[in-house]
């Protein structure tokens, strides 16, 4: 054997082993957050629907990776001339899990469990206009509407409108039983929830036959297990800074999206003095949003002058109304009887966004007279303290939900902003189905809470997603909550 | 004088010369942020360089240093102000049933995790300087009623305590007359050993935010804002880091010298 021979043979080797290696049908996925449960149909817990959405459980209709609608359980539809009759026609051959199989009854109690007097579903209000659900036959659903409602496709599509069966409520939590391509296999509390392919699912088979989902709540933590190759994906990177050497490590791909998390600096509207609008103005000019998302975001993040997504079409700009210029401030503040600013606090909850972002706002509104002291406070601390008692004067947080201007239409809503022509605007908005109709009163909506400054607009969060050069197939933006397992595979 | 005591005092005077001078002078604001200058490695402008935010360095660290000093100086006042009546009243009444009790009370104290306890302590109550101060605080109240104690009782064995009582004089005046000045040296050298201990506690409370709040800046929280920057930004690790080790290592040196120089066997030997 000569020595190129060997070098021959030792290289056919490690074709081989590589080839081995491509082989892989699993992959490990990085979470922040562990869900406090496994039904998406009773919290608003972001993590349970990027483990369960699309893949243990499915809607009638769903969203895909580039934030449109899909056919999902329902195959198609018919929508009556005065849109207020949905006329599902269900994909045949349909099981759940345990074997049982989906029909019309199903989506009937599905639907009617999220919008009963008594139901927990975080997302009530995506149902509200629903009349009844009527069963026709086993796979055709009447669904009537009290009024034409523009969004019902895009409703039934969140993780909150998804199909369960009636005999598997009770364990839902902890064993949930769905029509989805993987099922449940197992949940190892405060370390793992490990999915395996459903081989009996009524759509495509999908490449990848098992999914781990990894809690990794510590920023540095989760930088190492990605290093060391322990997971294959995180989506939502919670260390901006680390991005560039991932990017520059050929074993990575870094994809840069956007999220539908509008972070903004929320204003307790009743507690004076931000029940005055010229005190809120004046907090909207004394924040310098670029300084924000370079310094606590490292650059990652789109301006934003209103609670709309920058890449939504019926988007307006509006930062202008709300441009850095501390001497207006000063101005403000003092017209509003403040010469000397005031004094409050600003609660932090974990995320980078919020506790950097918030040294950073403190120090701008030291500028102009405004004493904010910083209260960091744990996410249920946060809960317990701001949102549901109230008790707070500033907060920086992101919405992450889509498409979420209604909350400014309810005034017990934790920022607490009151606007009766707001709250008509969101009322008729909801029975307009034309889409002209309805870009022209979103662009009057989000005018309104920008020129109100209800709460000072910073950035649309960035959705970074770090993972293994040879996955393909994920979501480079978050439409909502999801890891679409279905769409996920490895390359050679 | 040891080589010890010299070495250790000058670097602790060191720290709180730095401590002082930040009162009425750093080099730049030390809340002042500055985004486009952030990162800089040490340079002539920023002699530590600057953080996250463009944030001089050397005027944090300048500033951190009050934090900490301020934080142990107090929490060591607490275990002496506590723990030194509790060590003499219990070697006036040996093994009495108040000895006991306040001897095993320390031993309870003594027997919990002491950085555990002040994190929940912090957790419970809040987060922020003066909880962690009392969280330190309670854990040195042992150290010093035992020492205290101990050496206490060697005394009450004297001819000269002997006189005292002979002469009339109370317990508690005896103790304070003529056990506690013999007994201060040694509260000194460990009052400095507790110092440097309360330093550190206070930079691991800070580092998992339970210390002093920002803007208020603090070696540990700087410590613990650099983790995810360590692998393109060493110098913002490295330098609140080598500020904790210099003052630790300064009082330790200086804790270790002072008990040479005071111990007054080893003061004859000497002569």
């Amino acid at each position: 054997m000569t020595f190129r021979s060997v070098i021959l043979a030792a290289s056919s080797v490690l074709a081989m082993s590589a080839g081995l290696a491509t082989a892989k049908d699993s992959a490990t996925f990085a979470m922040q957050l562990e869900p406090p449960h496994l039904d998406p149909t009773s919290a608003a817990a972001q993590a349970i629907d990027s483990v369960v959405y699309l893949n243990i459980f499915e809607g009638l209709t769903r969203f895909m990776g580039d934030g449109s609608i899909a056919p999902g359980l329902a195959e198609s539809w018919e929508i009556s001339d005065d849109g207020t009759v949905y006329t599902f026609q269900l994909h045949d051959g349909v099981t759940f899990h345990d074997g049982s199989s989906m029909d019309a009854e199903d989506v009937k109690f599905s639907l009617d469990r999220a919008r009963a007097e008594d139901s927990t579903n975080a997302q009530k209000a995506l149902f509200a206009g629903i009349e009844s659900v009527e069963v026709i036959d086993p796979l055709t659903v009447k669904i009537t509407l009290a009024n034409p409602n523009g969004n019902f496709l895009f409703n039934l599509a969140w993780g909150d409108a998804v199909v369960v069966a009636p005999e598997s409520i009770e364990d839902i939590k902890t064993n949930p039983i769905g029509t989805g391509a993987y099922t449940f296999s197992e949940w190892v509390q405060g370390d793992r929830i490990v999915l395996e392919r459903n081989p009996d699912y009524w759509g495509e088979q999908p490449a990848l036959a098992k999914a781990t989902f990894k809690m990794i709540s510590d920023p540095t933590a989760a930088f190492a297990a990605m290093m060391a190759e322990d997971v294959d994906a995180i989506a939502n990177f919670p260390a901006p800074e680390n991005l560039p050497q991932f990017e520059a490590d050929p074993r990575f791909q870094v994809l840069y999206g956007s999220s539908e998390g509008e972070t903004i600096l929320s204003t307790n509207n009743k507690q004076p003095p931000f029940d005055d609008v010229r005190v809120r103005q004046a907090v909207a000019h004394a924040i310098n949003r670029e300084a924000i998302i370079d310094g606590a975001m490292f650059g990652l993040g789109t301006p934003i002058g209103t609670h709309f997504a920058p890449h939504h079409p019926a988007y307006v700009d509006l930062t202008g109304n709300s441009a850095h210029d501390p001497d207006k401030a000063k101005a403000l503040l003092a017209e509003a009887g403040l010469p000397d600013g005031f004094e409050t606090t600003l609660h932090l909850p974990p995320p980078s966004y919020a506790r950097r972002g918030g040294e950073i706002v403190a120090a701008q509104l030291a500028e102009v007279g405004i004493k904010a002291e910083i209260i960091n406070v744990e996410w249920a601390q946060w809960l317990e303290t701001v949102f549901r008692g109230k008790n707070f004067g500033l907060t920086i947080v992101s919405h992450t939900e889509p498409m979420d201007i209604g909350i400014y239409a309810r005034p017990e809503y934790y920022f607490q902003y009151d606007n009766p022509d707001f709250q008509s605007l969101i009322e008729t908005l909801n029975v307009t189905t034309d889409p002209e109709k309805r870009t022209e009163l979103l662009q009057k909506a989000q005018t309104i809470i920008s020129e109100d400054y209800v709460n000072g607009f910073l950035f649309q969060l960035a959705w970074p997603t770090v993972a293994n050069a040879k996955l393909q197939g994920l979501w480079v933006n978050a439409p909502t909550a999801a890891t679409d397992l279905s769409a996920i595979s490895w390359t050679d | 004088m040891t080589r010890n005591l010299i070495i250790g005092a000058a670097l602790s005077s060191l720290v709180v010369l730095a401590a002082v001078m930040s009162f009425v002078w750093t080099p730049f604001d030390y809340a002042a942020l500055n985004i486009p200058d952030k990162l800089q490695p040490p340079n002539p402008t920023h002699w530590f360089g600057t953080d996250h935010f463009g944030r001089d360095m050397f005027s944090m660290i300048m500033v951190g240093s009050r934090t900490s000093i301020a934080v142990a100086l107090v929490a060591v006042g607490i275990g002496m102000a506590a723990g030194v009546p509790l060590g003499l009243t219990a070697a006036t009444r040996k093994g009495s049933w108040l000895d006991e009790l306040i001897m095993r009370g320390n031993d309870l104290v003594f027997a919990f995790p002491s950085l555990v306890i002040a994190i929940l302590i912090t957790a419970v109550f809040g987060a922020g300087a003066i909880n962690a101060i009392i969280a330190i605080g309670i854990f040195n109240i042992p150290v010093f009623a035992r020492i205290t104690r101990g050496a206490a009782l060697s005394l009450w064995e004297r001819e000269f305590i002997l006189a005292a009582r002979v002469s009339g004089k109370g317990a508690a005046r005896i103790s304070v007359e003529h056990i506690l000045p013999n007994v201060a040296n040694l509260l000194i050298v460990q009052g400095t050993i507790q110092f440097s201990l309360g330093i550190l506690a206070e930079a691991g409370l800070s580092y998992v935010g339970l210390g002093a709040q920002p803007p208020t800046p603090s070696w540990g929280r700087m410590l613990a804002d650099a983790q995810t920057m360590v692998s393109f930004a060493p110098h913002l690790a490295l330098i609140p880091g080598s500020a904790i080790i210099v003052t630790v290592l300064g009082l330790n040196l200086m804790g270790d010298g002072l008990r040479d120089w005071l111990d007054p066997r080893l003061r004859v030997a000497r002569s």
